[in-house]
């Protein structure tokens, strides 16, 4: 539908009017209107602005002078990370133990009201034994890491440390050839992957905004952290050492973030070829972060966040699990069937068939990855009660014939495998492409399986397990 | 806050929090400078739980939320956060997109008192576009902190619109804001922005195609001052909205047209 005739016609004859005004803009509009603009609000703001004295000290500056200066600059932000992570590490352990304490105790009292209901095994066994203990599981071995470390990381948000990071960071990717602002998508990536994904929007150039987006779940999310903290705990058990396990998540986030910074630069001088487009970063003033707020939004929505996502993937997840250990084809399950068709591939990078199973049945939410497994492992074992890293330890160890490399592997797996349902989800509608969705979930697969391929075959060469 | 339950998930999907099927009286804008507190006043305002954080950018989802003030429905559209309406950017493109041509009943500037001369860029130029304005001064106690006083009603007096100070982390003087938007949006309260005066030669240039343009577009829908300027600027991406604009304008009339004959 095109204008009419007399609008055409009037817009047109402005435009040639202005070309006779303002031939080949020798005005100089642009320039000049902004310069006057400026002028303008310097005039007003030096009217009705009025500084007494200026503050004895800046803390401002004296704070950035440590936090971004090119010596103190990371080893401040490792300290920083290390020091949340202890405190999660170290904080969730009671709280953890005590909420197992309690919904085991209520799946006790469930299976005794099914008893004396005269229940049938099945309903028993579905309701309590799956969808049941899942929940269970999602609640003590999440919760109490998310309650802690969401706070922390908001309290540092608030604070406008996030800045500070893209700051200290920018000059790496530089180099790898993206954008400086990644460094804020992927602080937010520690949040939510998916909510990472969306943050790239702040990234203008279509390219490193791609590559952005490819590299976000290469930080692990909330729903990761947890998995992350629990095998760190079984990796260092007898030692009891709440610094070795804080240290190994740790390293596990830093090799995520040199993960990030290859594969963008591979990105860059691949398949998105280009050079970084500058930008200016402004450094926000420190605000005191209004503790009180955080600690109540913080919990209270992510509890609440926690529950409901626990409520509507963890009891499917449960439930599809405890059928997939229960129905039987022959001799076997047919959860112990696909374990056992996946093993050879999962033994080659340090993992078993059951593990890899519950990577795959973990998609729609990373959260539940270490309930099925835990859950798989519980339907074809013996033992029946598990509530300490101490049960979990002669689960695995034990019981299973875990290694310090499976462990690990099974770490970096984690760390670095195809994004959650979600997070793909929103990949495809932030970048409207199939085929990047595609590379999005098979790009990091691939990474995962080629790292713990490689680890766990030198590893096993030079005989170290 | 950090991120939330309604920043988080599949949720991230979600451009809008509410649906606007229920009835609006009044559209509110509110613009500002990114990291001047936007986010803080929205929700505060709107009583809904969108992500907030100390960096610049971190709006990137425009959010709707709707409040109620003396029985009337405000919808409050959060804009993402500028420094300038050059359109040298997406952010800038779609504010200044939004302001002119979805033509919002008023308009909240949100700016951080603790660096007001930067802050009073962007409300320059929405002054140029739109003179239905409200101007947040916000983080005065920021301010108080570190000794900065700004004159309230001279500042008023010199932009030509009202100008409210808060503190909207700790919800102080939101019930002004949200009486002066009323006031701004019902028209009861006139407003007589503050121009910038340029260069003369833009000024007389200005004023020869100004006629030519109130005749094409009409005096009450648009500021032509500005138009004046961004045409004579040739800025393309004004001149495209500019002609959907007109488009859609002819439109609406066939339609009514249209009816009469029928």
């Amino acid at each position: 539908m095109g204008m009419s005739q007399s609008m055409r016609t009037g817009l047109n004859s402005i435009l040639s009017d202005v070309d006779k005004i303002n031939p080949h803009g020798t005005l100089g509009i642009n320039d000049s209107v902004v310069s006057s603009i400026y002028y303008a609000a310097e005039s007003i703001a030096n009217e009705v602005v009025s500084q007494k004295e200026k503050p004895k000290t800046d803390w401002d500056k004296k704070l950035d002078d440590i936090l971004t200066s090119r010596v103190f600059g990371f080893p401040s932000m490792l300290l920083l990370l290390g020091v949340i992570f202890w405190l999660t590490v170290a904080g969730a352990n009671v709280p953890s133990a005590m909420i197992a304490d309690v919904l085991f105790w209520g799946q006790d009292r469930l299976t005794d009201l099914c008893n004396y209901l005269h229940a049938p095994a099945w309903f028993h066994g579905f309701f309590v034994e799956g969808i049941y203990r899942c929940l269970a599981w999602v609640i003590s071995v999440m919760l109490p890491p998310m309650a802690i470390f969401f706070p922390c990381f908001t309290l540092l948000e608030d604070l406008g440390y996030l800045p500070r990071v893209a700051f200290n960071l920018d000059r790496l990717f530089k180099k790898a050839g993206a954008h400086g602002k990644q460094a804020l998508t992927m602080s937010m990536g520690f949040g939510c992957n998916a909510a990472g994904i969306v943050a790239c929007r702040i990234i203008e150039s279509p390219r490193e905004r791609m590559i952005a987006m490819l590299t976000n779940n290469f930080v692990p999310c909330n729903g990761r952290f947890p998995t992350l903290i629990a095998l760190a705990g079984v990796l260092v058990f007898g030692m009891g050492s709440t610094f070795g396990a804080t240290a190994i998540v740790v390293g596990i986030i830093l090799l995520g973030i040199a993960v990030t910074l290859a594969v963008s630069w591979t990105l860059s001088k691949t398949l998105l070829k280009g050079v970084p487009s500058s930008f200016t970063l402004e450094l926000p003033p420190y605000r005191k972060p209004q503790i009180g707020k955080i600690i109540v939004r913080s919990i209270f929505d992510r509890t609440l966040f926690v529950l409901g996502r626990a409520i509507c993937v963890a009891a499917p997840a449960g439930a599809v699990t405890w059928l997939l250990a229960n129905i039987y084809v022959g001799d076997l399950s047919v959860l112990a069937y696909c374990a056992q068709w996946l093993n050879p591939f999962a033994q080659a990078i340090g993992l078993d068939g059951f593990i890899l199973m519950a990577f795959i049945l973990g998609l729609p939410a990373n959260e539940i990855v270490l309930p099925i497994l835990i859950m798989s492992y519980l339907a074809t074992g013996s033992m029946t009660e598990l509530d300490s890293i101490e049960d979990l330890y002669n689960l695995f160890v034990v019981q299973h014939g875990w290694t310090w490399l499976t462990a690990v592997c099974m770490m970096l797996f984690s760390l670095l495998h195809f994004p959650c349902g979600t997070t793909l989800w929103t990949i495809r509608k932030e970048s409207g492409s199939l085929k990047w969705t595609l590379l999005a979930a098979l790009m990091p697969l691939g990474i995962a399986c080629a790292i713990c391929f490689l680890v766990a075959q030198s590893v096993r060469a030079l005989g170290w397990v | 806050m950090g991120l939330t339950n309604q920043s988080c998930g599949t949720r991230v999907n979600k451009e809008t929090f509410t649906k606007s099927t229920a009835k609006v009286d009044y559209v509110i804008a509110l613009a500002g400078n990114p990291n001047t507190g936007k986010s803080t006043v929205f929700n505060a305002l709107t009583g809904l739980n969108q992500h907030t954080g100390n960096w610049p950018g971190k709006t990137v989802l425009r959010a709707e939320g709707k409040y109620i003030d003396h029985g009337l429905v405000f919808n409050l559209i959060d804009l993402p956060g500028t420094y300038s309406l050059q359109a040298n950017s997406v952010e800038e493109q779609v504010t200044r997109d939004y302001l002119c041509f979805q033509k919002p009943d008023a308009t909240i500037v949100v700016v951080d008192a603790t660096c007001l001369e930067r802050n009073l860029n962007l409300v320059l130029q929405v002054l140029e576009i739109t003179s239905k304005v409200v101007v947040c001064v916000n983080l005065v106690d920021e301010a108080k902190r570190k000794k900065i006083c700004v004159n309230i009603d001279a500042l008023a007096a010199k932009l030509g619109v009202p100008v409210v100070a808060t503190a909207a982390r700790d919800g102080i003087g939101l019930d002004k804001l949200v009486k002066t938007v009323t006031e701004v949006a019902n028209g009861t309260l006139k407003t007589a922005p503050y121009y910038v005066q340029y260069h003369d030669s833009i000024e007389n240039a200005i004023k020869k195609i100004q006629p030519q343009i109130k005749l094409l577009v009409g005096e009450e829908e648009f500021n032509t001052r500005w138009l004046a300027l961004k045409l004579l600027d040739k800025d393309q991406t004004v001149l495209t909205e500019l002609e959907k604009y007109l488009r859609r304008k002819e439109n609406v009339t066939t339609e009514i047209g249209g009816e009469l004959w029928a």
